[in-house]
């Protein structure tokens, strides 16, 4: 499997993509820091940015290479390899390079601003890690996408309507349910229903850490009250983890399965 | 060597292999053929593995081969389109494979035989389809294995090209090797292969020596032998 890793990772770093993404989180890491100049701040609007961005491109990448590895992948299967090993390792090699992008991308920026001797650190390091997760959990959503659909256009189509679901449309209906049963006690339902969505989740685990979970009024004190513990946040991360092995278990079972 | 039991596949409601009964014997060079459509390909690829069947046993030099990749090693296989990516050079892809499968010195010897020295250093995207031919077969003949399975080898290749192939087809079966191929060019399965496996509707038709379908089919023409075997089941 190291193999196949080391193989998709470095043709990836080859590919013109990998430097437009990393540019692109340099930039906007410049950019913030120039109009903020405050690093809490920048790392509250970078969290904006970063919870609905990373989702999106670790979904597209996903999908595009997939598909445009396909020769690449055919080689492989006639080789002496495990299908196991093919398709962890070339989704490794995604994730793995996209995090990068986004480590680098923006902890230059940061770094260079002063990030080590502020308290903004813990801050933003949990950002990135949320954002390594998310493009973890993402990658293995599109992987698992391409290798149920032979249809590019297809694939790419459930690709995008996975992340705008996850993304904005669960959202709205989770408000629109808060309001429409805002007479019962919801605070339970709500911590619920924020863990069952790894983007809300992300979300929910930076603003308490940011501590303006004031702004979330009775809710956010709830909240506060159960991801602000060590409890909690072990639970958030066993849940993040959990969003990752299911779809690259997922990727096991259908790789394993399928006619090339 | 290679022996196939009751094999059944279909893609969706397509009905590709319908109970494929086949054993091979070790040494010599089998040619399966059939028109286009009778599962050659996907009978081939179940027996790589590549195809998951939906019933029968393959087994490859004696082990059941589901669940298995390590078998693998023992076969060289040339794909039938040769599909490699684009943004690879034809040097990066040899060194890679070598790293994937093994060490092996006989790569050399093959580019200078196929003359392909000057475009060790072009980009596969850009290479004509003859030329990514001549790769594909460097990058079969470069192992030692006792079983070679050769899909349309010989599509795209130029008269001298084609004359090397035949060569190391031959001393590769001087060596005791078992060799499967697959090729729509009669002239060629006649000269080059000791039995021929047909298939017909995702089943064994016939297996035996060119002369023993000759004398099945009363032509004293193997083209048309072939030919009498088609018209015969479609009439």
């Amino acid at each position: 499997m190291l193999k196949i890793l080391k193989y998709s990772f470095f043709d990836l770093m080859r590919s013109r993509w990998s430097y437009v993404y990393f540019a692109f989180y340099l930039l906007l890491g410049i950019v913030l820091l120039f109009l903020n100049n405050d690093l809490s701040k920048a790392v509250i609007t970078l969290m904006n940015i970063i919870i609905v961005l990373v989702p999106l491109i670790g979904t597209i990448f996903g999908v595009m290479y997939y598909y445009n590895s396909k020769e690449f992948t055919e080689l492989l299967l006639a080789q002496p390899l495990k299908r196991s090993s093919i398709f962890l390792g070339q989704y490794l090699g995604v994730s793995i390079s996209l995090s990068m992008s986004l480590v680098l991308g923006l902890g230059i920026p940061f770094a260079l601003y002063g990030l080590f001797n502020s308290s903004a650190i813990w801050d933003f390091s949990l950002l990135i890690i949320t954002g390594g997760f998310l493009t973890f959990i993402f990658t293995a959503l599109a992987f698992n996408i391409a290798l149920s659909n032979e249809n590019k256009i297809k694939g790419f189509g459930y690709a995008i309507l996975v992340w705008l679901l996850l993304a904005i449309i669960y959202d709205g209906v989770f408000l629109m349910s808060l309001i429409l049963f805002e007479d019962y006690p919801l605070d339970k339902l709500s911590l619920v229903g924020t863990m069952l969505n790894p983007i809300d989740l992300s979300r929910t685990l930076i603003l308490l850490k940011l501590d303006i979970s004031a702004l979330l009024g009775y809710t956010g004190a709830v909240f506060k009250q159960f991801f602000g513990t060590s409890f909690g946040l072990i639970v958030s991360f066993s849940m993040l983890i959990i969003w990752v092995s299911l779809p690259v278990m997922r990727i096991v079972y259908k790789s394993k399965r399928k006619d090339f | 060597m290679v022996t196939i039991e009751n094999l059944h596949k279909k893609f969706g409601k397509n009905i590709v292999l319908n109970g494929v009964d086949l054993s091979i014997k070790e040494g010599g060079i089998f040619a399966v053929l059939g028109p286009n459509g009778s599962g050659k390909t996907t009978l081939i690829k179940s027996v790589l593995g590549m195809v998951i069947p939906d019933k029968g046993t393959i087994s490859v030099l004696q082990k059941n081969i589901k669940n298995s990749s390590a078998y693998r090693h023992k076969i060289d296989y040339l794909p039938q389109i040769a599909n490699f990516p684009g943004n690879l050079k034809v040097k990066e892809l040899i060194t890679m494979i070598k790293d994937l499968r093994g060490k092996t010195t006989n790569d050399d010897a093959l580019i200078s035989l196929f003359k392909l020295d000057k475009f060790l250093d072009k980009k596969l995207g850009n290479l004509s389809g003859g030329t990514k031919q001549k790769v594909n077969l460097v990058l079969t003949f470069m192992f030692d294995s006792p079983l070679i399975i050769l899909d349309e080898p010989t599509s795209g290749l130029d008269p001298i090209s084609l004359i090397h192939l035949k060569d190391l087809i031959q001393a590769e079966k001087a060596k005791g090797k078992t060799i499967l191929i697959t090729s729509h060019i009669m002239s060629f399965v006649e000269e080059i292969s000791d039995e021929i496996v047909f298939l017909l509707e995702g089943k064994i038709y016939f297996k035996g020596t060119i002369e023993q379908l000759k004398t099945m089919t009363n032509q004293s023409d193997f083209e048309r032998a072939i030919a009498t075997i088609l018209t015969d089941n479609h009439a």
